[in-house]
């Protein structure tokens, strides 16, 4: 008998600053794009992270994955590089790149694919309470 | 008729632990670590079921909760308040991981289903680790 698949949500938390602002636009254009995302200084949210893993449970163990290295992959890869960090200034994946929510979601996305490999299946970012942003996206056949 | 997914928001409390008798209690340790400790420890699991189909054109219902909540809550009955171990006959040939507690309830559940079909079964061991199960793939 195969064994059944599992979806595993596991939901982590972090603290950082942004600034919505695109060099190709104008002072105005980008003001019109992003209104006070755009302010000089940026601001900054509490986000929650939640990474979906799929996969066949393990007959000897019971788990999709073991826990403690989904958690060790979220915290090396991700949490201790976004974390508390202004995330233009101080993270990399941003020097060309806005850090909207899509992005840091397709960002987390291809920092966590080589660690998590195959069992990966969708990265849930919370920017806010209201603001949600899923990667890969959900419709069709994906739930 | 649109088919709609309708799910309900179920809680139980039960304690469980990890442990294999056919390996050393150094595997056991390294393998489930706290969880392997010989007396056990508990949760407040939170369960919620969807069940998809077509409202029925008179009632408008895909499943008429009362009878949901009847069969999901005869279901659990063996779960709330238990040892998962010691006290159910599920877990004899695999540990009682959220995972697999997710897999026997979906069997339970989709037994006793009043109507409609069962979609998704998902079960939070905590507020930041729950899993989705959605049956054996067709």
């Amino acid at each position: 008998m195969s064994a059944p698949v599992v979806r595993l949500c596991r939901r982590y938390a972090f603290a950082a600053s942004h600034r919505l602002y695109a060099d190709a636009l104008s002072p105005e254009e980008n003001e019109a794009a992003f209104g006070k995302c755009a302010n000089p200084n940026g601001h900054g949210h509490n986000y929650g992270l939640t990474v979906v893993v799929s996969g066949p449970v393990s007959a000897e163990t019971g788990f999709v994955t073991p826990l403690s290295e989904l958690d060790e992959a979220a915290r090396r890869c991700v949490l201790d590089v976004y974390d508390h960090r202004h995330l233009n200034l101080d993270v990399e994946d941003y020097a060309n790149l806005v850090p909207t929510g899509e992005n840091i979601a397709l960002m987390i996305w291809e920092r966590l694919r080589g660690p998590l490999g195959g069992l990966l299946e969708r990265v849930i970012l919370d920017e806010t309470r209201n603001n949600r942003f899923e990667y890969p996206a959900c419709g069709g056949a994906a739930r | 008729m649109a088919a709609v997914t309708i799910s309900r928001r179920f809680d139980f409390s039960a304690s469980h632990r990890y442990y294999r008798s056919d390996w050393s209690e150094e595997e056991n340790r390294r393998a489930f670590g706290l969880c392997a400790l010989p007396n056990g420890h508990g949760h407040n699991y939170a369960l919620e079921v969807a069940v998809s189909g077509e409202p029925d054109p008179v009632t408008g219902m895909v499943v008429n909760l009362v009878d949901l909540k009847a069969a999901v809550e005869g279901a659990l009955e063996g779960f709330d308040h238990k040892h998962l171990n010691l006290d159910t006959p599920w877990f004899a040939d695999r540990q009682p991981t959220t995972e697999n507690i997710a897999v026997v309830l979906w069997d339970l559940i989709g037994a006793a289903l009043p109507g409609g079909s069962l979609a998704r079964i998902r079960l939070y061991e905590a507020d930041d680790l729950y899993v989705e199960y959605f049956g054996k793939a067709a």
